[in-house]
């Protein structure tokens, strides 16, 4: 049973992955693909503790950690880039 | 991958994953459907929170249930997503204010001067995308 809701979540999540590509590639402003990228990195740690789970292997815990803190910094530094036209001042 | 794990621990998982990866899907689907920015910023908190949250619980409650331990990495992850989306959110809506709205295309809001992120900073240099501002209007960071 554990099987198949596994299968099932991770298809909805790579699912997601492909429509936010789908936004940064159409996304009309430059927030919007921030935005789908911010989603990115949230579907890609969901994706990494799903496979956590799959290969019941602790290491992954880590990885989603060190996912998390990279895209938070790379979407603040980002939105901070275009709103200042530097990082730090 | 489904070794001794008693029926209530498969039960509550699957449940969990389930509905993780429903909220998933629907953030990114919202991503995709809603029509101008500031409605497509909504979507994703739900992936955010509420997917990435259901699969964080299902994963303590594996690990509860094959190791008998309970697991403090899942809390990390989730406290620091809660921490940072809404700071996520509030400079992405601040890009999409400054790059593409003025103060006399916003809503005026009642008991106030005008919009305070506007007053505070001016409009935004950091690419050339940029509304033209009119030529009177002063700069007053720099």
């Amino acid at each position: 049973m554990i099987t198949y809701a596994l299968i099932f979540a991770i298809g909805s999540f790579s699912l997601g992955l492909l429509l936010c590509l789908w936004r940064v590639i159409k996304g009309p402003r430059v927030s919007d693909r921030i935005l789908a990228l911010d989603t990115m990195t949230v579907n890609a740690i969901a994706l990494l503790i799903l496979l956590g789970i799959a290969l019941g292997s602790p290491i992954f815990f880590e990885v989603s950690m060190l996912f998390a803190l990279v895209g938070f910094v790379s979407t603040v530094s980002y939105c901070r880039f275009l709103l200042r036209g530097d990082i730090i001042e | 991958m489904t070794d001794n794990l008693p029926l209530w621990g498969e039960i509550a998982v699957t449940v969990f994953l389930v509905a993780g990866g429903i909220f998933g899907l629907v953030g990114s689907y919202g991503l995709i459907k809603l029509p101008d920015p500031m409605t497509r910023l909504h979507a994703p908190t739900k992936a955010t929170t509420l997917g990435i949250g259901g699969v964080l619980i299902a994963s303590m409650i594996y690990i509860f249930a094959t190791e008998g331990r309970v697991s403090m990495h899942e809390l990390l992850i989730t406290i620091f997503l809660l921490l940072t989306s809404p700071i996520t959110a509030l400079f992405i809506a601040k890009v999409h204010l400054h790059m593409r709205e003025r103060p006399d295309t916003l809503p005026k809001p009642e008991d106030s001067e005008g919009w305070a992120s506007f007053e505070a900073d001016g409009p935004a240099r950091g690419v050339r995308d940029v509304m033209p501002v009119e030529p009177g209007s002063p700069d007053k960071t720099r």
